[in-house]
């Protein structure tokens, strides 16, 4: 291979199977582009996000929740004050008397300079996951991260305190691990039982059931089978989705209210469960609580269909909206055979010819655009201004639009290229003045810039210009 | 529980609401002296439709869904629409039009879709297609690629338009689209603008069609002075329900301000999305009343919006399956087959319930569970888009719902 397909090469990785060049990466990679991204993946720790200061999920919906009950406090305290201040006056007290009794207006403004505790876990969460992304040489685990954060999503509509946190706890330590292990820890994160209902699910001849307050909730059994395992049209039933739905519940969280300890973690709760065998797809589980479930999971995670299934959206998100049957079955293969082992299965998908296709087919999604844009910008991003641009280019962070996640094919997308036109305005009117634009064409490009790019942007009126033409250019939209 | 928002008063996203529509003018239609607007809105997650028009005169309604049930003598009173049947409080402006008779519910209906899983369900809704996973166009966008254009209508343009981030699948295909989203950041210059799309035509077809639908509708909305409208952000805080009702009143006046205008568009869509109610459904109060009440706010938006074009107006509202008959164990309902749809315009002949009552005893059931469905919702559409557009018949079955030789369209909806 010549140096210059090696730097084309280098660029092409960075692209497609990381979130785009920073300053230097292309040459610093050009060498060995594909030893480079598989020994992000050899890295220790690849993925994960090791930062003491975050919380918890359940730490951080414990203190939302205390945050919330200590406002609700405050407003009852103020209104009784606001009360007995019209009694006194009304009482023929003096105006004096009653203005001391009013709650000292100053505090309560000061109060309100402060975001309440839940924006601020959603902003610090925003910004850990935004470095990860930022300060990744290449960022292909970090990409991975984001794939199976889609593909086992939850939404802050449902569970606005908890994202980052299920996305670090569940998602983050598996990415290179197994399936199965994932799987497990998905489906039994509180963030996922809220989500999707099982945490008010009750078996109907549990005894919580028999004594008739709630029952069960299909909906977690529904989506684990048709989206987080075998895929619609695979065979299972309506009887199978009733009978998976007994077999989890008693899957459920520790309330807040009742335990300010260990509020919003989970618990296999047996009064709530369906006693009894339970047939899931032709086999029978029995009864021992906790461990029903988890059956089931395992088996679901070495599905033969959960294999297709997986292989297929890997492939339709890091190569083409419509991948090549023969890449599917081969990443099926590696699935089925290594147990589920994604990292062989992400070494699988850089192992492929197709994978390395010169064209570049995919059309970015937002986020994977913006994250591009701030790192050929050598620029840190703001939390804030970040989450206004994902929601404005309609993938709100954490917030997909149903349980199936974020779309992930061009059809979805180009209709909003205007949007992504005065995002990229925007942007470039900001880091106008420290960026030239033919230097960041070669850092963001190098040697995928195409001859008319170049010249649109050597052509620009105004840097301005010249840097939202490169943002928007087809070679830095596609990858 | 109290852990987390309460599900009652669960935010609930329309964030993907989409709109779009097609600028021509049936030719057909015109010629016979009418300008016809129609409008499309999808409900996604999966509509109650017993929990938006009861079968108050039906005597198991009560056994069926206890205290649950909408009902006559409430607390807050379920509004009748004939002997049979009564409308969920939550939508006077639906009640208003239907004694005006410009509104239809057609009641037991549903897609040829028979299984439960949401995404097949619209897929099956939007695409027009019998089995889901059959094709990437929508049977809208397909019915507006067989119609006769007039050219009167915006002359320059040949697209259709889409409000919100993504496209929904019921407009995709070869009638192309046009994007709008409520504006909130500087746009690009004019220059920069051209530039872009100057590159894109070199270099990229897709990304080229794609951006001309923008510079098109920037020029409409000029026109239309709408530059200034500027809904407020769905983000970064999620959305209480009056950010709901205040987003579907912004998304449905801007859909109807476009249909309106003279040189605008004549078809179009809208999606809303927070439909499925599987804990706490609250229809006669909670969850669903106030949805129901953000959809009965946008309705009466669009008759606003569309001034005197009212009067030749169809709005299809249209979901991919209901939800089960009687109440789960969560307070909520599961995924179903059969529901309502409900046509709503001046240019319907309305103020009726069409429905062939499939029964709710336990053995009248789909499954044992669901309600069954004894209208296909092809037969609806297909008639909307027969009278109202001026659709050929053969192209109604041959390529808008392909396999739907033997669902015969509804005739006399429109008129």
């Amino acid at each position: 291979m010549t140096s210059d397909q090696r730097r084309r090469e280098a660029a092409l990785a960075l692209h497609r199977f990381g979130l785009g060049p920073r300053p230097g990466s292309i040459a610093a990679i050009a060498s060995d582009p594909r030893g480079a991204v598989i020994a992000e993946l050899d890295r220790p720790g690849a993925g994960r996000i090791d930062n003491p200061a975050l919380m918890t999920s359940a730490q951080a919906a414990r203190a939302a929740f205390e945050a919330r009950a200590a406002r609700q406090a405050q407003k009852i305290v103020a209104q009784r004050a606001e009360k007995e201040a019209e009694q006194l006056k009304a009482e023929g007290g003096s105006e004096q008397a009653a203005r001391s009794m009013e709650p000292s207006k100053p505090a309560a403004a000061q109060a309100e300079q402060v975001p309440p505790v839940e924006r601020q876990i959603f902003l610090q969460e925003v910004r850990a996951k935004l470095d990860a992304a930022l300060l990744a040489e290449i960022g292909f685990a970090e990409r991975l991260v984001w794939f199976w954060s889609n593909h086992f999503c939850v939404s802050g509509d449902k569970v606005p305190n908890m994202l980052g946190g299920y996305e670090r706890e569940a998602i983050r330590p598996h990415i290179l691990g197994h399936f199965a292990d994932m799987l497990l820890a998905v489906e039994g994160h509180p963030a996922m039982l809220v989500y999707l209902d099982n945490f008010v699910s009750i078996g109907p001849n549990s005894v919580a059931g028999i004594n008739r307050t709630r029952g069960r909730n299909e909906n977690l059994a529904r989506e684990i089978l048709e989206l987080h395992t075998l895929g619609v049209r695979t065979g299972y039933s309506q009887d199978d989705v009733v009978r998976f739905a007994n077999v989890l519940t008693g899957w459920t969280i520790i309330s807040a209210n009742d335990n300010p300890e260990h509020g919003a973690e989970f618990i296999f709760n047996r009064r709530l469960h369906e006693p009894g065998p339970q047939q899931v797809i032709g086999k029978t589980y029995a009864d021992d609580g906790v461990g029903q479930g988890r059956a089931v999971l395992m088996d679901l995670a070495r599905h033969p269909a959960t294999a297709t299934h997986i292989a297929g959206k890997l492939a339709r998100h890091f190569i083409a909206d419509e991948p090549p049957p023969a890449l599917i079955e081969r990443l099926a293969a590696i699935f089925r055979e290594s147990d589920g082992d994604l990292k062989e299965l992400a070494k699988g998908l850089l192992a492929a010819p197709e994978a390395w296709a010169p064209e570049q087919a995919k059309l970015r999604r937002p986020s994977e655009w913006v994250v591009a844009m701030v790192r050929a910008s050598g620029g840190r991003g703001d939390p804030e201004r970040f989450a206004r641009g994902q929601a404005l280019l309609g993938e709100p962070m954490w917030r997909p639009p149903s349980p199936k996640g974020f779309a992930d094919d061009e059809g979805a997308w180009i209709d909003t290229m205007g949007q992504r036109l005065d995002i990229a305005n925007n942007f470039a009117e900001r880091v106008a003045g420290r960026l030239d634009p033919q230097e960041l064409l070669e850092t963001a490009l190098g040697p995928l810039a195409s001859n008319e790019t170049r010249e649109a942007v050597a052509r620009a009126e105004s840097r301005q210009q010249g840097l939202t033409l490169a943002f928007m250019a087809p070679e830095f939209q596609r990858r | 529980m109290s852990l987390h928002h309460s599900p009652t008063r669960r935010e609930m996203v329309l964030g993907s609401g989409a709109l779009f529509a097609w600028a021509y003018a049936p030719k057909l239609a015109r010629a016979e002296g009418r300008d016809p607007r129609m409008l499309v809105i999808v409900l996604r997650g999966a509509l109650d439709g017993l929990g938006v028009v009861a079968p108050v005169g039906d005597p198991d309604w009560m056994s069926l869904r206890g205290d649950r049930a909408l009902v006559l003598d409430g607390k807050t009173p379920a509004l009748p629409l004939d002997s049979f049947f009564a409308l969920n409080p939550a939508m006077p402006n639906l009640h208003r039009l239907y004694q005006a008779r410009q509104a239809i519910i057609v009641h037991a209906t549903a897609t040829p879709y028979r299984e439960r899983s949401h995404f097949d369900g619209q897929d099956v809704l939007e695409s027009g297609f019998s089995r889901p996973g059959s094709t990437d166009s929508g049977w809208l966008n397909r019915a507006l690629s067989s119609l006769a254009a007039d050219g009167r209508v915006n002359p320059r343009g040949s697209r259709a338009f889409a409000v919100g981030p993504v496209t929904p699948l019921v407009v995709r295909g070869s009638a192309p689209i046009m994007s709008w989203v409520p504006q909130r950041l500087l746009p690009a210059s004019d220059d920069t603008q051209m530039r872009l799309l100057d590159l894109y035509r070199h270099t990229d077809a897709k990304l080229a069609r794609a951006f001309e639908g923008r510079r098109d509708l920037t020029t409409l909305a000029r026109g239309a002075g709408m530059t200034a409208m500027s809904p407020r952000p769905a983000e970064p805080a999620a959305m209480g329900i009056a950010r709901v009702r205040e987003y579907a009143a912004n998304v449905a006046s801007a859909a109807a301000t476009y249909l309106a205008q003279p040189d605008g568009p004549r078809v179009g869509a809208a999606g809303f999305v927070g439909w499925d109610t599987h804990i706490n459904e609250g229809a006669a109060g909670g969850q669903l009343a106030a949805l129901l009440g953000a959809l009965d706010g946008a309705i009466a938006a669009i008759e606003k919006s569309m001034g005197s074009a009212w009067s030749e107006t169809v709005v299809a509202i249209v979901t991919e399956f209901g939800r089960t008959a009687r109440i789960n164990g969560t307070d909520g309902t599961d995924h179903g087959t059969a529901t309502i749809a409900a046509l709503v315009g001046g240019a319907l002949k309305g103020g009726r319930v069409i429905a062939d009552w499939p029964g709710i005893k336990a053995a009248d059931l789909h499954e044992g569970r669901d309600l069954k469905p004894t209208i296909d919702l092809r037969a609806v559409l297909k008639g909307v888009l027969q009278d109202h557009l001026r659709v050929d018949q053969r192209a109604l079955t041959a390529t808008v719902f392909p396999g739907s030789g033997d669902v015969k369209a509804i005739e006399g909806l429109v008129g």
